[in-house]
């Protein structure tokens, strides 16, 4: 699903965010992605979806090589993708419903096809009662969840997610948990760059832990602390 | 694409055009004044080139032939004015049918000068390829033998040429750097545009519009901005041509020239008024986008 061989990062200050790193993630796997601020878990993220392209090395996902892809096949590689933000990035000026129906409609699905699938995942994060509301009309926690559904809507394969609850309470990022737990059940692959030790300890996926730009830990079934 | 998402293009750049409120009506008004500027230029130009054809096609070499030359040299003669650079067509008149049209247009007192009494030569009427080259051939054939004189309608056709060259040159100068000035302000209401949907085209980005997908709505409000341009223009240019073919028309037609018919040629002005706008629009887009749209 997910190759990194021998990736570095440097940007153009110099500055070297991630060096040797070498990973495969399996089609269906949920992988947290753990380490202080600062370690590079961001240049990580935005690496997978092509925001930054790697000084070194190569990321291949499904079948798409980043080093051989044409920019114009870059559109067609994000749509395997679903990305969920820490400030969520909605459209104020849109509603909830809309927000989400934007990213059908950017993709140049069929009108038909458009509403029933909004309402689906609408209802899924559990805001089908809030549809004509505005992000500014809504909670923080109903804010991500309404950019998860956004994430999700065009059925990607893989949904990355950088610190998806870093703002939010214990109790409403528990929720967005078990909304990504839920999207995982159906066979998506999660990533997920996280400062929430609770939450890595408690829902138990593979932890990549990344220190100083390096991969230091890739254990299944790991926790936030390295057993050690 | 699929009709529902040009659709959904045309409404969003419509809406963002009303957004952008004065900055719209700025660009528009350039539009306006330049393709108005344009407008009429083309009129102008169009029937100053086109009554400059009809007096070129007037203009023919007259090579008079010297009195008491043979008929054989004249044969001669006729073949080597027709082997002259830029000759097409060389026409025989006699001296007889010369007097002859003079006596018909100007009477008969001209009569007496029938028979040996005839004062004219006889003449060959030459007709060039390129008007341009009337003054060459005639020199040409005043060198030959025989020939007493070789004249042109020339010096008010030269005139006529170099005006329409001043004419075109400055028009046409002046047209291209309005052009840019409005080129220029479309692209800063774009820009606009673009700056202020900056997270929209984030987002767009991020689930995978394609990049032609990212541009049209900013391609189609330019395009919009010059067709709104370009309607006061056609307007005033269709009004106006008609008055002045209405009066100047047929005077210039006891004359023996003629203006355009305003139909089709006001409805191919329109269109082509129609379609620098909607070209000059989607260029200041594509400016805009070129320098402010990362993709
Ligand atoms: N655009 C940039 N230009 C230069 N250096 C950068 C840039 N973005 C990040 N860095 C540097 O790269 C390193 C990794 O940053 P990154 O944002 O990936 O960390 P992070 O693990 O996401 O941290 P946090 O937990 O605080 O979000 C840091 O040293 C950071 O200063
Ligand atoms: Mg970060």
């Amino acid at each position: 699903m997910i190759q990194m061989k021998n990736v570095m990062m440097k940007y153009d200050n110099g500055v070297v965010a991630m060096k040797d790193l070498n990973l495969e993630v399996d089609p269906g796997e949920f992988v947290y992605v753990i380490g202080p601020s600062g370690a590079g878990k961001s240049t990580f993220i935005k690496m997978l979806y092509h925001e930054l392209t790697p000084s070194e090395g190569d990321i291949v996902i499904n079948n798409y090589d980043f080093k051989t892809m044409k920019p114009s096949e870059v559109p067609y590689m994000r749509r395997l993708i679903g990305i969920v933000f820490q400030d969520f990035k909605l459209l104020p000026r849109l509603t909830v419903y809309e927000n989400v129906a934007y990213a059908m409609q950017v993709i140049e699905t069929p009108d038909k096809d458009i509403r029933p699938r909004v309402l689906e995942v609408l209802k899924l994060v559990g805001l089908e009662q809030k549809l004509r509301r505005f992000p500014s009309e809504l909670s923080g926690g109903e804010q991500q969840r309404v950019s998860i559904a956004r994430a999700i809507v065009n059925k990607p394969k893989v949904v990355i997610a950088d610190e998806p609850t870093g703002n939010l309470d214990p109790e409403t990022a528990e929720g967005i948990m078990s909304i990504l737990e839920r999207v995982h059940d159906n066979g998506t692959t999660i990533i997920m760059a996280t400062h929430n030790q609770q939450m890595v300890d408690e829902h138990t996926h593979r932890v990549l832990e990344i220190a100083g730009g390096r991969l230091v830990r890739d254990e299944k079934e790991g926790s936030y602390d390295s057993e050690a | 694409m699929k009709p529902n998402v040009f659709k959904r293009h045309l409404k969003d750049s419509w809406k963002s055009l009303r957004r952008n409120g004065w900055m719209s009506v700025a660009a528009v008004s350039a539009v306006t004044v330049t393709l108005l500027l344009v407008g009429i230029f083309m009129a102008l130009l169009m029937n100053v080139s086109r009554i400059s054809t009809q007096v070129e096609n007037d203009v023919r070499v007259r090579v008079y032939v010297d009195r008491g030359t043979k008929k054989a040299e004249e044969t001669k003669l006729e073949k080597q004015i027709k082997a002259l650079p830029n000759v097409k067509t060389v026409k025989y008149r006699s001296a007889k049918t010369e007097l002859d049209t003079i006596v018909g247009s100007y009477g008969s007192q001209w009569k007496m000068f029938s028979g040996d009494k005839n004062p004219l030569n006889n003449v060959f009427l030459v007709d060039t390829k390129d008007p341009k080259a009337t003054i060459k051939v005639a020199k040409q054939a005043q060198k030959l033998k025989h020939v007493s004189e070789a004249s042109y309608g020339g010096s008010t056709a030269k005139k006529l040429f170099k005006t329409v060259d001043t004419i075109q040159r400055w028009g046409i100068g002046f047209t291209i750097l309005l052009l840019f000035v409005a080129v220029f302000l479309i692209s800063n209401t774009i820009r606009i545009t673009i700056l202020s949907r900056a997270d929209e085209i984030g987002v767009m980005r991020l689930v995978g519009a394609t990049n032609s997908y990212i541009r049209w709505p900013f391609l189609l409000e330019g395009a919009w901005t010059g067709l709104l341009g370009s309607l006061i223009p056609m307007l005033v240019v269709d009004i106006g041509y008609g008055l002045v073919y209405a009066n100047a028309g047929l005077t210039t037609a006891a004359n023996g020239y003629s203006l355009f018919p305003t139909m089709p040629f006001l409805f191919w002005l329109d269109v082509a008024l129609a379609a620098i706008g909607i070209i000059i629009g989607a260029l200041g887009s594509v400016v805009s986008m070129r320098r402010f749209l990362k993709i």
